[in-house]
């Protein structure tokens, strides 16, 4: 029978999950549960309308399993949108503060919505779906372990719900990036084991006799993400039947672990994943082979090794101990050299290809990413010494920062690697249209730049407020006052986040249209084709 | 044969490349963390620190929960102008019972770690009502629906049993005491010489101006006015401190 497992075993969660619902301890926990039961009810419910009691058709085993690869980039591109809209109203919040709505729509809920929402939902959608997607070709072999890959897709959905409703209930651990409480956690170690088993199984059942190195940095990133994720929402809950929790550890070493988590989450989950994706679509993109194989091992291990240190650079001048700060900045500011080596490698990938950047927007979107992540990632190191980071500390500097990051880097060479793989997935020829990949380009660059610039000012002008002295040697501001000064930069910075999400807008369009099977008849890119010239 | 080329061993096992990437990963963690657990001088010895009286956890979980650290830090830098700004420089011990931490990491308001009796209870509840009606600056969202939410908690000793497992010094008459001390603390017909015994310098009486019933925003009330009020500076050596 179709799904005749799956039905049993869902039935038996969602009622598990509807006693939960009655006999909760608190009520956002009982609300949290009725979601959770919804949520399976609803899911079974489908699986019970499209079962049937004739034998399955064999599956072509020796094909690549695309069907989870298909849903996690719809899905990438659907949680982006989201995320991204999430973010534009928060910045709206900020602005003007009669936006917040009381209680459910709050800044302070809101705000881990759109964090987890454009870094889980979103990045996690991508690499989930690209790293499935480059293990098989890279490797040649199906991927491993029957539906566990159907498996992995839908529980880190249920993830997401569950963390994204849980936060509007106000459902929280307080560690920021890591907020959803314990038993979302105990879910996405299954779901992540999963995922592990499923990745390295692949590697392990591949028909190549080298590990290729994109596949290296999506396996470090998902074992260390393990790592992480357990060791940093390691609590003691005061129900089980309730949702509230209380950390293992307690202040300084409470927030080393939590920054030693939240420094890797930017490591590994947002930084080693999308160098793998790097390492795949920029060639394949380019057409071009990886600029240097000795870079990217040097590149890799050192990468891997230092990033872990990095994390007490966001505790400088904290109540941690110097000797950690000290140790936290030495390794951030080496941390410089293995990054600026993914770049390059990704850079210099297109020797011989340049031109392409004139009539391919898709490798110029690719290009335009591994260039945000060469800007961030030297302002990174800057940020993480002592004496810069007493002024950028605390402001919207930081907030800059890891936009430029998230946006230019993250978003864009997941962007670029949605247009690549859309048409071969669906197995259309083209994409609906270049030239919508063009202005979401342009869209998706502008909106960034507009958004790091208005933060560096703010963030600079809110530090030195903070710190200024007149001659008689009093503060010269009110921290109201402060707040007051930001208002234009608020406003500002909503304008540079919108126009990010028109880009987003767009590419949900295209790639909409593209699996439709539709083609927009239009010009093609000025000097794609050559033009003939009379000779002289 | 050089040492690149013995790279391809590793490229060809995929065991290999998962155990060497997991052993160079958690190298870092352990050198920086381990230490912070048995390293004397990680936690100043200070006089004052006590565990959260029920209604100041239930408080702070409120805190938590609607997600205050990520516009407040709790942590102040040892700077001339954050110290004139807030207070005396923040010390490790002064969180030694926080868990998880609230030091934050954004400043969209000031920072709340010494906020405690700098404000009457009744400012404090109209700025939580209504922000702009006290600081016309201010960009905060109103919280007034915490006024009309009652403490809603079974069974609260359970709170101080998980928090007594993960280290903090609840002894049992404060675990026995839970319950009724979360009620008594906001209630002015009550005698809450035990949470004051239990719990010195707790805020105590109807905290929210409505003394009918406990609420949210008496527990609210009740963790910021002890914020930062417990370690006795006239008495703490900063040389001493310094690590």
């Amino acid at each position: 029978m179709k799904f005749g497992t799956e039905i049993v075993v869902l039935s038996l969660f969602a009622f598990a999950a509807l006693v939960a619902a009655g006999f909760g301890v608190e009520g956002p926990f009982r609300q949290h549960m009725g979601v959770l039961f919804f949520a399976v009810a609803g899911f079974t419910a489908i699986l019970l309308r499209n079962t049937d009691f004739k034998p399955a058709a064999p599956i072509d085993t020796s094909a690549y399993m695309d069907g989870p690869i298909r849903y996690g980039a719809i899905a990438t591109v659907f949680w982006g949108v989201v995320g991204m809209l999430v973010g534009v109203v928060i910045a709206l919040q900020l602005a003007y503060p009669d936006l917040n709505i009381q209680p459910w729509f709050n800044f302070g809920r809101l705000r881990p919505l759109h964090t987890s929402g454009v870094v889980f939902a979103f990045g996690g959608n991508a690499l989930l779906c690209t790293s499935l997607y480059v293990v098989q070709r890279t490797c040649r072999a199906r991927l491993f372990g029957g539906k566990l890959a159907w498996f992995v897709f839908w529980g880190y959905q249920l993830f997401i719900v569950m963390a994204a409703t849980g936060y509007l209930l106000g459902i929280t651990e307080a560690r920021e990036y890591a907020e959803p409480e314990w038993y979302v956690d105990l879910w996405l170690t299954i779901v992540w084991v999963a995922y592990l088993i499923l990745f390295l199984g692949t590697i392990l059942k591949r028909k190549e006799p080298h590990i290729y190195v994109a596949n290296w940095f999506y396996l470090s990133f998902i074992v260390t993400i393990a790592m992480l994720h357990v060791v940093n929402n390691l609590s003691m809950p005061a129900s089980f039947l309730g949702s509230k929790s209380y950390s293992a550890f307690s202040g300084v070493q409470d927030a080393l672990t939590q920054w030693w988590y939240g420094h890797n989450a930017v490591g590994f989950f947002l930084t080693a994943g999308f160098l793998g994706m790097m390492y795949y679509f920029v060639p394949k993109q380019a057409n071009r082979p990886v600029y240097s194989y000795r870079l990217s091992i040097v590149h890799f291990w050192a990468i891997i090794f230092l990033y872990i240190w990095a994390g007490p650079h966001h505790l400088h001048y904290t109540a941690l101990p110097d000797w950690a700060q000290t140790l936290g900045m030495a390794f951030s500011i080496m941390l410089w050299m293995p990054s600026w080596g993914g770049m390059i490698n990704g850079l210099m990938t297109l020797s011989g290809a340049w031109d392409k950047l004139r009539t391919d927007p898709i490798i110029r979107m690719m290009v335009m990413a591994v260039a945000f992540y060469g800007m961030s990632t030297f302002e990174g190191p800057i940020m993480s010494i002592r004496t810069v980071n007493s002024l950028s500390h605390y402001t919207d500097w930081t907030i800059g920062h890891v936009h430029s990051g998230a946006l230019g880097w993250v978003g864009m060479i997941s962007f670029g690697a949605i247009y690549y793989m859309v048409p071969k997935l669906w197995n259309r020829e083209r994409l609906y249209s270049l030239r919508l990949v063009t202005w979401h380009f342009w869209l998706a660059t502008l909106g960034i730049v507009v958004y790091a610039a208005v933060m560096w000012v703010s963030g600079i002008m809110q530090g030195l407020m903070w710190r200024e002295y007149d001659e008689q040697g009093f503060l010269v501001y009110s921290f109201a006052e402060t707040v007051a000064a930001m208002h234009p930069f608020y406003v500002m910075r909503a304008i540079g986040g919108a126009m990010y999400l028109t880009g987003a807008l767009l590419m949900a369009w295209n790639v909409t249209m593209t699996i439709l099977g539709h083609q927009r008849e239009e010009q093609p890119m000025p000097g794609s084709e050559p033009a003939l010239r009379p000779a002289e | 044969m050089g040492l690149m080329d013995k790279h391809a061993i590793i490229e060809k096992n995929a065991t290999l490349l998962l155990v060497g990437s997991l052993l160079v990963v958690t190298v870092g963690g352990i050198v920086e963390i381990a230490p912070l657990f048995y390293l004397d001088n990680t936690i100043e010895k200070v006089e004052g620190m006590r565990p959260y009286s029920p209604l100041e956890l239930a408080g702070r979980n409120i805190y938590v929960r609607e997600g205050c650290y990520l516009c407040h830090s709790q942590m102040i830098r040892p700077f001339r102008d954050e110290v004139e700004r807030y207070g005396h420089y923040s010390l490790a011990a002064e969180s030694m019972y926080d868990h998880p931490f609230q030091w934050g990491s954004k400043r969209t308001g000031p920072d709340l770690a010494r906020v405690g009796n700098r404000y009457s209870n009744e400012w404090h509840v109209q700025h939580l009502m209504d922000p702009r009606s006290v600081v016309p600056e201010s960009i905060m969202p109103r919280y007034a629906f915490l006024k009309d939410a009652p403490i809603e908690v079974k069974d609260f000793s359970t709170h101080l049993v998980a928090n007594a497992r993960v280290g903090v010094p609840y002894s049992d008459e404060m675990i026995a005491h839970a319950n009724a001390d979360l009620m008594v603390q906001a209630d002015p017909n009550a005698d809450a010489s035990g949470v004051e015994k239990r719990y010195p310098k707790a805020e105590v009486g109807d905290l929210d101006g409505n003394p009918q019933q406990v609420t949210e925003m008496d527990a609210l009330v009740a963790y910021l006015q002890m914020l930062g009020t417990l370690v006795d500076f006239k008495t703490y050596d900063d040389a001493a401190g310094y690590r």
